[in-house]
């Protein structure tokens, strides 16, 4: 395996990584104002990822950082021609943070709602706007010959992105109800679960239609035919799986399943892209691939070294912050004030 | 406006008001953790209760400096596309590292800090909060190290239209990371320590827990008095590498339009960019050649002759800084400097003198001095990015080179607009919380009881 091989890898790890872990936490402050019946659930519901959302985000910007290190022309290309998205997501995770960190400051009734609202479209925005943006990748952005996006706004909106970051969207927070599931108690346990529930039909129907439409509408699928493969098998089979064990009252497991349906999906995309990283639609010469997108082999081989020994340590202390608290937020430990 | 004057004024915009809180969580995480090291050791509840005091205050800024710092990370491929290009193979290295070393750790124990009062250990539960100002110093070890490769580029050569690595460890020990990398950081201990000790003075002030409040004033002080020295020495260091690898952001400094053999030191000019002169100057006879060499008789180039000398290597074009910017943010800086030195030993005098929490002058004084250190910060970054220009990396690439080519004026207005109004909101948000909080005082504690196990 080549460096640029190693470092793709790497950045879908991460980005998987981030999906899987900030996945949840934007699908808790989805489902804040509606599984809340009042203020000491919509805090429990906030603590439940208190300790973790922060961590989980840095997910991205590692992401963000060893793709500017390994490709810069990924990182120069996408950032530029996805330029309003990422305002939005930015700005978004601006006020997400804020919210959350902000929220229990002040006792107002106004201040609290503008925090909800924070956290509510802080976490909407961007689990939406992930599915758009990846599924424009996909599909091709026009790409010019020096690398730069020539396309305008309007093109990033067409609809199979837009079913895309629909498909991220409720995939989220789904993933982010079952969370809640295994994180609080009592009546909100029983609320959340039900809501997981009822989603499952409706997220099933989305997802089966972008993958279905992804035929049509993308590269993922050119060297399988009709039969997918493995990945997206293993997707399909994860996902059945999520209602086989909601029914049975397994949660937990039900939670790894949702987990695996995004790290799995997530999958299929990355894998069905490589060797290219941002396909352009003028010209298959214009396609941004691993190789001409790469820094040298010096910068990658001092990266990896600093990759593998970090890596390990960082999910060795993050696993252990999960560990920590690991025990359900209950009403009864939420202040009362 | 142009687009590429657009997208420098949201770099501006962006990263001044981000480096407000930046200097401030580097020196009050360290302080943190200094408070809750003394209740580690003494068990005297006093220092639970300023832990928590200016841990909460330290949590609100720390979220605006991460929020506005990855708006700083994206900024680069967003709006300096080609700048990314360029550096990418050599900056992108420090910043992932900055992600993989330090901004995991930062969180993840900041989370584990905040909500870990009970279910952590003692031990463990301060490591977490040394972790954190370790984590975030750290952080800004590899962002400095990036920025002194855009100051004097090392270790690279030039491939394809690039700058590629070629030498990892010129770019580790960097000659201009050295000086710029303590005296930055030194400024961040000043700021965190004129912080904790102005807001002790304004509690003193108040006669509101006075008692407890005068214990973190002596800490801040002494803590401040080291760092504002440290800052002062590290600062000349700076300035004489300066002289060596960017002569004409030293010539701009000081408004030094002709070289000159000794060279005197401006004390005060009107600088005219446009005829290229400085008038009704004030000026020091030999100091400049001692502050660049240490010696009373050597030479410092001024800016028409390294203007000529840059037209015959780099081509035709305008090769100064803005000249009065740089030249007014240096004094500004370092005349708050010496300040901050003073109010400093002026703290330590009283408190030798048993007068510390009587001295109303000083106490008000140095609340006063919690706003100035953002000024000095602030006027210290306009030096060394605005002294740069026109070269986003010195001698390499012009900023103007470095802009993306395919987002447009209209964008760049959305999102100037966007990102202004936003960062104002939480401006006046940040302040009134620590206002509001600052002014409550410290809560009382008691051994053993832990309250706020859920704090959001």
């Amino acid at each position: 395996m080549d460096l640029q091989t190693f470092w793709f890898i790497l950045i879908a790890v991460l980005f998987i990584g981030y999906f899987f872990l900030e996945g949840f936490d934007f699908g808790v402050g989805i489902l804040m104002p509606f599984v809340s019946k009042d203020e000491v659930d919509r805090r429990v519901t906030i603590n439940t990822i208190g300790p973790f959302w922060d961590a989980n985000e840095v997910w991205l910007i590692t992401a963000g950082g060893a793709m500017f290190a390994a490709f810069p022309h990924w990182y120069a290309t996408l950032f530029s021609g996805f330029y309003l998205p990422l305002f939005l997501i930015l700005l978004a995770l601006i006020v997400r943070a804020v919210g959350f960190e902000f929220r229990s400051k002040m006792k107002e009734r106004w201040w609290r709602l503008t925090a909800d609202h924070f956290i509510f479209w802080g976490s909407v925005l961007p689990a939406f706007l992930w599915g758009v943006a990846f599924t424009n990748i996909v599909i091709g952005l026009p790409i010019g010959e020096d690398m730069n996006f020539t396309g305008t706004l309007p093109a990033l909106l067409n609809p199979y992105a837009l079913l895309g970051g629909l498909v991220s969207l409720v995939m989220f927070t789904l993933h982010g109800a079952i969370f809640l599931s295994l994180r609080t108690t009592d009546e909100l346990k029983a609320r959340v679960e039900k809501t997981a529930k009822l989603m499952w039909i409706p997220v099933g129907v989305i997802l089966l239609a972008f993958a279905l439409l992804g035929y049509r509408q993308t590269i993922l699928f050119e060297e399988f035919g009709i039969i997918p493969g493995t990945l997206p098998m293993i997707a399909i089979v994860s996902f059945l799986a999520v209602i086989v064990f909601m029914s049975i009252n397994r949660f937990g497991y039900a939670f790894a399943a949702t987990g695996a349906t995004i790290v799995f999906g997530s999958l299929v995309v990355f894998q069905g892209m490589f060797p290219l990283v941002m396909p352009s639609s003028l010209n298959p010469d214009f396609h941004l691939t691993i190789y001409n997108a790469s820094s040298s082999d010096l910068t990658l081989t001092i990266m990896s070294v600093l990759a593998i020994i970090f890596v390990p340590i960082i999910l060795a202390y993050q696993g252990w912050s999960y560990w920590v608290f690991r025990e359900r937020v209950t009403r009864d430990a939420i202040p009362r004030s | 406006m142009e687009a590429l004057e657009l997208a420098r004024w949201q770099f501006g915009i962006t990263t001044v008001y981000h480096f407000i809180f930046v200097p401030l969580t580097l020196g009050l995480s360290v302080l943190v953790a200094i408070l809750q090291t003394f209740y580690y050791r003494t068990g005297d509840i006093h220092y639970k209760m300023l832990t928590k005091y200016f841990g909460k205050l330290f949590v609100i800024i720390f979220t605006l400096g991460i929020v506005t710092g990855i708006v700083q990370e994206f900024q680069f491929g967003m709006n300096w596309s080609e700048y990314s290009r360029f550096v990418g193979d050599i900056f992108g290295i420090p910043l992932a590292i900055e992600a993989l070393t330090a901004f995991f750790i930062e969180s993840t124990f900041l989370g584990l800090w905040i909500f870990g009062w009970t279910r952590l250990p003692k031990a463990v539960h301060l490591a977490c909060i040394w972790l954190v100002a370790i984590a975030s110093n750290l952080s800004a070890v590899w962002i400095l190290m990036a920025n002194s490769w855009m100051q004097v580029p090392v270790g690279y050569e030039l491939v394809g239209g690039r700058a590629e690595l070629a030498d990892f460890i010129a770019i580790l020990l960097n000659e201009r990371l050295l000086v710029q990398m303590p005296h930055t950081i030194l400024g961040g201990f000043i700021t965190g320590g004129m912080f904790v000790l102005g807001l002790s003075a304004w509690m003193i002030i108040r006669n509101q827990q006075a008692e407890i409040f005068l214990k973190s004033a002596k800490i801040a002080l002494v803590f401040t008095a080291v760092a504002s020295l440290l800052t002062a020495t590290t600062g000349h260091d700076q300035a004489q590498e300066t002289v060596k690898t960017q002569p004409m952001k030293m010539a701009a400094m000081e408004g030094l339009w002709e070289t000159e053999q000794p060279a005197s030191f401006s004390l005060f000019a009107i600088i005219n960019q446009q005829e290229g002169t400085s008038s009704r100057e004030i000026r020091l006879p030999y100091m400049l050649s001692v502050l660049a060499h240490n010696n009373v008789t050597s030479e410092v180039r001024g800016m028409n002759d390294i203007q000529a000398e840059m037209e015959e290597i780099h081509g035709p074009g305008d090769y100064l800084p803005p000249v009065a910017i740089v030249y007014w943010s240096f004094r500004i800086m370092v005349g708050l400097g010496v300040l901050f030195i003073i109010v400093a030993f002026w703290g330590l005098w009283l408190w030798w003198k048993g007068k510390l929490q009587d001295h109303r002058l000083f106490l008000k004084t140095s609340i006063v001095m919690i706003f100035l250190t953002f000024l000095a910060n602030t006027a210290g970054w306009m030096v060394a990015e605005m002294g740069r220009q026109p070269w986003v990396v010195y001698e390499l690439l012009l900023t103007a080179d470095g802009v993306s080519p395919s987002v447009f004026k209209n964008s760049i207005w959305i999102t100037m607009i966007g990102f202004t109004l936003v960062y104002g909101a939480l401006a006046v948000a940040a302040f009134y919380l620590v206002w509001y909080f600052g002014k409550q005082g410290a809560h009382e504690e008691e051994e053993g009881v832990e309250t706020n196990l859920h704090t959001y």
